[in-house]
């Protein structure tokens, strides 16, 4: 089994970091080629704008829904919004993914934060899960055959605002698994591909 | 645990996402849409661009709020801004904008000749220069939560962000096969804080994320700095006083992600039109050299 992590920008070695601690065979993948060994994929954090640009210039959208149509594919923060449908914004997405997202929903960088979330999909699910929000997206819709994972707990603000998601083989995450020790999320993944 | 805003984890975090990529200088909201357009990452607000800065001369500060107000409105990625070293007010303004990070910049003139700011004290993560491993981790020690090697910025000349990528790079190296018994007299001896150097040593590279800066005007140069070792490229003069400025952003952009394929790289260089005229460093003074300013 190998999983790739698409390398175009973003966060790419701290998923990879995790992967290979886990003994994954692993790989960075920039070229639709690089694609066809692999059995999973993960898209990381970094600017979704800037990797939706150099997918679109070096030919990778439509591979990228190919591989998704068939093969697991998991986007933490920008991988999440590259999978969603609908950003509210003119940028190229994935469209694998039944969810309309909100970019930026917290505010800016001074906004950013880290929570504890409870997560019942993963093992031990007791044990909370601390989460990091880097100008994080907020899950806004989830469409039908989508399946919530997490959501933050409830504050004064709002309620049950949906951070984690799942259809089918398709994750996405607003937060960052592979900034932290905790390594339950990237396993959760690893699983999902094992099939 | 509850929640918990501007650790240093989500500081540190929003460098790591902008990793792989470029961050460009620009001047105006027109600049930013255009950086933003050709794949930035983020944008980095100030008055002129360090070219300019040496052209005019007189006291570099940080930018009208005006400016930076309308830069933030324009684009959808971070947007950075400068302050000068030592000036900790300018700062408390930048973080009262809502600026994504602050650049604690050599290129402006420094309000401090001393001290560099106490950065642990603000909410919004602080990105500094640096020539080599002792003044990264001085400034990291100071609250820095990201680390760009300091080149020297308006030349469009390559060869002082080479010395300080390798310098840095280099002295990583170095530490890694240091026995622990050595490291007190190698703090002592780069100046930098014990603990710091301990840490480095144990992670096997910088705590925070680095990039270089300072002289990258085509994609070859940005390329040879990511084969060099660091995390991403700031360029600054290098789009904006260029014949072409969104092709060679997209250029530099792609080059910065295929830098190490130089069939790709071959093919992305090609017909960009102008490059910044530049300034060989060899030939400027002493006192001209921004890269001598901080401590």
């Amino acid at each position: 089994m190998k999983i790739g992590v698409l390398a175009l920008q973003g966060d790419f070695a701290e998923h990879i970091t995790v992967l290979r601690h886990l003994e994954v065979d692993t790989t960075e993948v920039r070229l639709p080629s690089q694609l066809d060994e692999l059995h999973g994929l993960i898209i990381p954090g970094g600017e979704s704008t800037t990797i939706g640009k150099l997918a679109t210039t070096f030919g990778m959208i439509e591979p990228l829904r190919r591989f998704g149509h068939d093969r697991p594919i998991w986007g933490t923060c920008a991988g999440a919004i590259f999978l969603s449908g609908d950003a509210h914004r003119q940028q190229p997405l994935l469209d694998l993914l039944d969810i309309t997202i909100e970019r930026n929903a917290f505010g800016r960088q001074v906004n950013s934060f880290e929570i504890d979330l409870i997560i019942p999909a993963l093992e031990d699910p007791e044990r909370p899960f601390r989460a990091l929000f880097i100008r994080a997206p907020l899950i806004e819709r989830v469409g039908r055959g989508v399946e919530v994972l997490a959501h933050l707990p409830e504050d004064k603000e709002r309620t049950g605002r949906v951070v984690a998601a799942q259809q089918g083989h398709i994750l996405a995450t607003s937060f960052h698994p592979e900034l932290t020790e905790d390594n339950r999320f990237h396993r959760y993944f690893i699983n999902l591909v094992k099939g | 645990m509850e929640k918990k805003e501007s650790t240093f984890a989500v500081k540190k975090g929003l460098a790591q996402m902008l990793k792989g990529g470029v961050i460009m200088d620009v001047v105006t909201a027109e600049h930013a849409r255009i950086a933003e357009d050709a794949g930035a990452v983020a944008v980095m607000a100030l008055e002129r661009v360090p070219a300019d800065i040496r052209a005019y001369g007189g006291v570099a500060r940080m930018s009208d709020p005006e400016i930076i107000l309308q830069i933030m409105d324009a684009v959808s990625i971070p947007v950075m801004a400068k302050c000068r070293i030592g000036h900790f007010v300018e700062a408390q303004i930048l973080e009262a904008l809502g600026v994504d990070y602050i650049d604690e910049s050599e290129v402006l003139t420094p309000a401090d000749e001393a001290h560099h700011i106490n950065k642990h004290e603000f909410k919004v993560p602080f990105v500094c220069g640096c020539r080599n491993l002792g003044e990264a981790l001085r400034r990291i020690g100071e609250g820095a939560a990201m680390i760009r090697t300091k080149g020297e910025a308006g030349t469009g000349d390559v060869v002082e962000a080479v010395r300080h990528a390798r310098a840095v790079i280099g002295e990583m190296r170095r530490l890694e096969s240091m026995p622990d018994e050595e490291l007190m007299t190698y703090s002592k001896d780069i100046g930098a804080p014990y603990n710091m150097v301990k840490e480095t040593k144990e992670l096997g590279c910088l705590p925070v994320v680095n990039f270089a800066a300072g002289g990258i005007a085509t994609p070859a140069d940005a390329a040879m700095m990511m084969q060099l070792g660091v995390d991403g490229v700031f360029v600054g003069s290098g789009i904006f006083k260029s014949g072409d400025p969104p092709r060679r952003a997209a250029a530099i952009v792609e080059a910065t992600t295929h830098y190490n394929d130089p069939e790709i790289l071959a093919n992305i260089s090609k017909g960009l039109g102008e490059p910044m005229v530049g300034i060989g460093v060899s030939e400027l003074p002493e006192t001209e050299r921004l890269a001598e300013r901080g401590w």
